[in-house]
C-alpha cells in the first residue's frame, strides 16, 4: 500500500531581514493509510510550519525552498495555485489550534459549510446544506439543524471545534492535519474531542497528523509520533517505542520533564537552557548545548540512523537493554 | 429592538431641546439682531416698533419659551431677513446640499473601497506607494484650495466643466435635482469631488488598514485551508468584517459632510443650506440659524439610528447582543 504522504528533505525557510530562518530544515517522513502520527515539539520547532507547507499555506516571507511532498504519488510542490486549491479542503483538510479565531465572526456556520461543499462540489444550495447538517451531527453537536444558522459567537470553544471538525470532514480527505486543536480548550472538553477525532479517523480511514506540543495527548492517540527540534525530527518511531525507550537525548528530557510522566513525589526535570534561535542555529546538532551527553563529535553534522523501526539523530543515543 | 428605538427617540428629543438652548443663547450673545436690520437713519419710533414687532424686546427666556411653544406647534419662526418661514426657506435649500452631499459620498465609496481594497492587497508595491501618497495629497490640501485648483484647471484652462451654480434641474418620480440633466450633472461634478476628496481618501485608509488587519487572522488561513477560492475569501469573508468599521465612520462622516458643506458650497455658489447658514449667521438671523441647527442634529440623530441599524446587519455579535 503506498503511503497517503510522503515528504522528502522538505525544507521551509523565511527571508527575513535579519538573515534566512530555517524554520523547517530538511525534513522527510511518510504517514500510511490510515495511520495517526503525532508531531511533537517545543514552540517554534517548525512543527506548524511542517503542517502549512504541505498545504501550500505558508505566507511570505516563508517558502519551501526544496524537498518534495508525495500526496498520494503526486507531488504537491510541483501544482499549479489552482490544482492546489482544489485538494486542500478536499483530499486534505487542516483543523487550527484556536477555535475561537478560526470561524468567521461575521458569517453563520451555514455560510462556512456550504462554501466549503459548493468549492469543491458542484451541487445544490438544499443538497450542501443537508451535507454541512450530517456533518455538524457527525461531530456531536445536538440539534444540527437549528444550530447551522448560528454564528461561530453563539458556540463555546469545544463546540467550535467541532464546527470546525465537521468543515474538515465534509469532503472525507485523505489526511487531516490537526495543528494543535485541543490546546485551547478545557482539559474535559479535551479528551472529548480526541476520543470524536479518534472515532471518525477510524470510521472513514482518514489519515491523522496530530501536531502538538503534548506527549500525553500524542500518547493517547497516535500509532507513530515524530520529535522534532529546531526544524528537524530529531527522533521518530512507534508510539510505545518512542515514549518507554527514547533514544535522543532530547526525547528524554521533554519525557523527564512531563509531570504525569515522572512518579510521584520525584522532581521535574526541565531541560537546561532555551531552544537555539532559528536565525543562528549551532552547526552540527542543534541540541547539543543543552545535552549532558554531547562531545566535541556532536559539532558535525549527525546522520540519520534507522534501527528496529526507530530513526533518530544522534551520535550518543540512549541504549536499552532490550534494543 | 422596540426598547432600543424608544430609548434612542427620547435621548434624540433631550438632545434636540440642549441644542436650541445652546444656539438662542449663543446668538443672542453675538450681538442685536436689530441694529443689523434697521437702517441707521431710522426714527426712535420706527426703530421700536420693528424690535417689539420681531419679539425682541421682552426678555432672553421670554423669547425663547415662545420660541419653544411656537416650535411644538411646528413653527420655527420667521427668519427676520426674508420674513418667511424659516423652516420653508431651509427646507427649499436642503435638496440641493442633499444631492451634492451623496453625490460626494457614492464618489468617495465607489473610488474608495476599490483602491483601499488593492492597496491592502499588494502592500509596500508600487500601486500601494501611490494610492498611499495620493491619499496623503487629499488628506492635506485644503478644500478651499483644492476646489479653487478644480476651478482653475477644468473651468479656466480647460473649459470643460462650468463652475457655478446648479445647473438646469430635471424632475424624476417628482424630485427635482440636478441628477437629472446632463447639464445639471457637469454642474454637480466639480462641487462633488471638492467635497468628497478628504472623505475618498479616508475610505481608502480605512479600507486598506481593514485588509491588512484582517488578511493575517486566522479564519482568513482557514478559509484557504478548506479551498475557497481567493475572490471569495477577499469579497466575502474579509469584505464583511471591513464593512463594520467603514459603516461606522462613513455614518459619522456624512453628517459632517451636509453639516460642513459650507466651504464647497462657498466656492461653487451651491445654492445649498450651507450657503444660507453663512449669509444668516452674517446677518444674525436668529431663527433661521436655530432652524437649521436643529435640521442638522435630526439629520445626524436620524444617520446615526440608520448607522446602528446597518451595524447589526453587518455584524451578528450586535445583532443578538440587542435582543437578548
Amino acid at each position: 500500500m503506498t503511503p497517503v504522504l510522503e515528504v522528502k528533505n522538505l525544507s521551509t525557510h523565511f527571508m527575513t531581514r535579519r538573515g534566512i530562518l530555517k524554520a523547517v530544515d530538511d525534513v522527510s517522513f511518510t504517514v500510511g493509510q490510515r495511520e495517526i502520527v503525532g508531531l511533537v515539539g517545543e514552540s517554534g520547532s517548525g512543527k506548524s510550519i511542517t503542517g502549512f507547507s504541505i498545504l501550500g499555506l505558508v505566507d511570505p516571507p516563508g517558502r519551501v525552498v526544496s524537498g518534495q511532498i508525495l500526496f498520494n504519488g503526486e507531488d504537491l510542490l510541483t501544482k499549479s495555485p489552482t490544482a492546489m486549491r482544489a485538494i486542500r479542503g478536499k483530499r486534505i483538510a487542516m483543523i487550527f489550534q484556536d477555535p475561537m479565531m478560526t470561524l468567521n465572526p461575521v458569517l453563520s456556520v451555514a455560510t462556512q459549510m456550504i462554501e466549503t461543499v459548493q468549492a469543491h462540489d458542484r451541487v445544490s444550495r438544499t443538497e450542501a446544506r443537508a451535507r454541512a447538517r450530517d456533518a455538524l451531527g457527525l461531530v456531536g453537536i445536538p440539534s444540527p439543524e437549528e444550530r447551522l444558522d448560528s454564528y461561530p459567537h453563539q458556540f463555546s470553544g469545544g463546540m467550535r471545534q467541532r464546527v470546525a471538525i465537521a468543515i474538515a470532514l465534509l469532503h472525507r480527505p485523505d489526511l487531516i492535519i490537526a495543528d494543535e486543536p485541543t490546546t485551547a480548550l478545557d482539559v474535559t472538553i479535551q479528551s472529548q474531542i480526541l476520543f470524536e477525532i479518534k472515532r471518525l479517523a477510524a470510521e472513514f480511514g482518514m489519515a491523522l497528523i496530530w501536531i502538538s506540543h503534548d506527549l500525553g495527548v500524542v500518547a493517547a492517540l497516535a500509532d507513530r509520533i515524530m520529535v522534532m527540534y529546531a526544524g528537524r525530527i530529531v527522533e521518530a518511531g512507534q508510539v510505545d517505542g518512542v515514549l518507554t525507550e527514547p533514544r535522543h537525548p532530547y526525547t528524554s528530557g521533554l519525557l523527564s520533564a512531563v509531570p504525569a510522566a515522572v512518579p510521584r513525589g520525584e522532581p521535574l526535570r526541565p531541560i537546561p537552557g532555551f531552544a537555539p534561535s532559528p536565525l543562528s542555529r549551532p552547526s552540527g546538532c542543534a541540541f547539543r548545548d543543552r545535552c549532558a551527553r554531547a562531545t566535541d563529535v556532536c559539532a558535525t553534522e549527525p546522520m540519520l540512523e534507522i534501527a528496529a523501526g526507530r530513526e533518530f539523530r544522534c551520535f550518543h543515543p540512549h541504549l536499552w537493554s532490550a534494543a | 429592538m422596540t426598547v432600543f428605538v424608544i430609548r434612542r427617540f427620547l435621548q434624540s428629543i433631550a438632545v434636540l431641546c440642549v441644542t436650541a438652548v445652546i444656539v438662542f443663547i449663543g446668538i443672542y450673545a453675538i450681538g442685536d439682531p436689530a441694529e443689523m436690520l434697521i437702517s441707521p437713519d431710522a426714527s426712535q419710533a420706527e426703530r421700536a416698533q420693528v424690535v417689539a414687532s420681531l419679539g425682541l424686546d421682552k426678555p432672553l427666556w421670554e423669547q425663547f419659551f415662545t420660541f419653544a411653544w411656537n416650535a411644538l406647534h411646528g413653527d420655527l419662526g420667521r427668519s427676520f431677513v426674508f420674513n418667511r418661514p424659516s423652516i420653508a426657506l431651509i427646507f427649499e435649500r436642503l435638496p440641493a446640499t442633499l444631492e451634492l452631499t451623496l453625490t460626494g459620498l457614492v464618489f468617495a465609496l465607489v473610488l474608495g473601497i476599490p483602491l483601499g481594497l488593492l492597496s491592502g492587497l499588494k502592500p509596500n508595491t508600487a500601486t500601494d506607494e501611490v494610492i498611499m501618497t495620493g491619499s496623503i495629497l487629499g488628506f492635506s490640501l485644503p478644500s478651499f484650495w483644492q476646489g479653487m485648483m478644480l476651478i482653475m484647471i477644468f473651468s479656466v484652462w480647460l473649459g470643460w466643466l462650468p463652475s457655478t451654480g446648479r445647473g438646469q434641474m430635471g424632475e424624476f418620480l417628482g424630485i427635482r435635482s440636478s441628477l437629472f440633466t446632463l447639464d445639471g450633472l457637469t454642474h454637480l461634478i466639480l462641487p462633488a469631488i471638492n467635497l468628497s476628496l478628504f472623505k475618498l481618501s479616508l475610505v481608502i485608509r480605512l479600507t486598506r488598514t481593514g485588509v491588512r488587519e484582517t488578511m493575517p487572522l486566522d479564519f482568513v488561513k482557514f478559509a484557504r485551508a478548506k479551498g475557497i477560492s481567493e475572490r471569495r475569501i477577499v469579497f466575502v469573508h474579509v469584505f464583511k468584517n471591513i464593512l463594520i468599521p467603514l459603516i461606522t465612520v462613513i455614518g459619522l462622516e456624512l453628517g459632517s459632510m451636509l453639516a460642513f458643506a459650507v466651504v464647497t458650497e462657498t466656492i461653487f455658489a451651491w445654492p445649498g443650506i450651507g450657503k444660507l447658514l453663512i449669509d444668516s449667521i452674517m446677518r444674525l438671523d436668529r431663527p433661521v440659524v436655530v432652524a437649521y441647527l436643529l435640521v442638522i442634529v435630526s439629520l445626524f440623530i436620524f444617520i446615526n439610528f440608520v448607522v446602528d441599524v446597518l451595524y447589526s446587519l453587518v455584524d451578528p455579535r450586535v445583532r443578538l447582543g440587542g435582543a437578548q
